[in-house]
């Protein structure tokens, strides 16, 4: 069973303008595309060939840094294009809001830290929120690692990410990832978040 | 000490088209400089702030490090391009170049191919060890392998911002151009001195 490309849930140019079509095609169709078939050559005639993507992540310590690198780009990817909308921004609301109040103070104090993890992780990387067995965290991690890889220093269920390649905005953006950020929580999905957290 | 930026020995023009000028205004006004600014800005009132580059890239380590090794890999990038250079290295260093990897054509196809696999940001080197012997290394991110006692002889960045305005994802055409830009005077002389 070879992973596929998901389809993006809307166009190349929904998310304008805060992140253009070419940065939304080139991400989608290239990178992301990438990772995809450097995951299917990397895992072709193993043991993790029917395996769904988390439960290879959660052991992927053992196997090869292609599975790693090309596994969590994978993975990371297909939670990024899901949290983003073309009607999002906003605030969350219902017991999510509730929970990123209690953990972080207020609204603002999170969207402060989770914009500080992503505008000072140096080099490439994904900032995260995560659910920790009950408490909610920020934090960051390097290249494509993830949350539920058994070999991050935090691990959880991944609620929100922002991916911090510069890949991911050097064509609108150039050096200035913290407008990169700014921008993004125009088009963050809180319906989608919700529906996450709701599932724990 | 308080660092400053050095400027391009060439122009913003005299690269392309392999490396565009609107990459090079970015990659050095905006990142090479932002990592001048936040090295003077961290070092002030420790025990580096006097120090010579070299030193910081050796012994510091957190944001002083990402922030100098990142000033002086930046400069050593730089500084080793010219416009319309000569092809190949000649004398003492090509020799050592077909003592070490058979031919110029083997070393640059495993230059190219650890500046290709490098996974996200970072830094494929040509260097020099103890014994005199060439090897290829690939940092991350702003690693430098003067901190294990090799002497850098050519770097190639392969932080998405090096190329990405001229090739996006396309890496390996970018590396394949970073060969007609490189002034072997300049690598030569480096693999005299020391």
């Amino acid at each position: 069973m070879a992973f596929e490309l998901p389809q993006l849930p809307y166009s190349y140019n929904a998310l304008e303008p805060h992140i253009d079509s070419l940065t939304m095609e080139i991400h989608h169709t290239k990178h992301h595309g990438a990772y995809t078939n450097n995951l299917n050559k990397a895992i072709e005639g193993t043991e993790l060939d029917k395996m769904p993507i988390d439960e290879i992540l959660k052991n992927v310590s053992k196997h090869s840094p292609a599975v790693r690198n090309n596994g969590g780009g994978y993975y990371n990817h297909n939670l990024f294009w899901s949290i983003m909308s073309p009607n999002g921004g906003g605030k969350p609301s219902g017991e999510l809001a509730k929970a990123i109040d209690k953990q972080f103070g207020s609204f603002e104090a999170f969207k402060e830290k989770f914009s500080n993890a992503a505008a000072t992780r140096f080099g490439s990387g994904w900032s995260w929120l995560i659910d920790k067995q009950g408490e909610l965290v920020v934090f960051s991690t390097p290249n494509q690692d993830n949350p539920i890889m058994d070999l991050a220093e935090i691990k959880g269920y991944p609620l929100l990410a922002l991916d911090v390649w510069e890949h991911a905005y050097y064509l609108k953006y150039q050096n200035r990832r913290p407008d990169y950020i700014n921008s993004f929580w125009h088009v963050v999905n809180w319906a989608e978040v919700e529906r996450r957290f709701n599932l724990l | 000490m308080e660092y400053t930026l050095p400027p391009l020995p060439y122009g913003l023009d005299d690269l392309s088209p392999a490396i565009g000028r609107q990459t090079l205004e970015f990659h050095h006004g905006k990142h090479h400089q932002a990592y001048v600014n936040n090295l003077n800005n961290l070092i002030k009132g420790t025990r580096f702030a006097d120090s010579d580059l070299e030193t910081i890239v050796k012994e510091s380590d957190g944001g002083i490090f990402n922030n100098g090794a990142q000033v002086w890999n930046h400069t050593f990038y730089f500084e080793a391009f010219a416009k319309n250079p000569k092809g190949e290295p000649t004398g003492p260093l090509a020799e050592r170049i077909g003592r070490d990897f058979g031919s110029f054509g083997n070393f640059k196809e495993a230059f190219s191919k650890a500046a290709a696999t490098l996974f996200g940001s970072g830094w494929a080197w040509l260097i020099k060890d103890a014994y005199g012997n060439l090897e290829i290394v690939q940092e991350s991110n702003a690693g430098n392998p003067l901190r294990t006692g090799l002497k850098p002889l050519l770097t190639c960045d392969v932080w998405e911002h090096a190329y990405y305005l001229d090739y996006q994802n396309r890496r390996p055409d970018y590396i394949n151009a970073f060969w007609s830009l490189i002034d072997w005077k300049v690598v030569e002389k480096r693999f005299e001195m020391g």
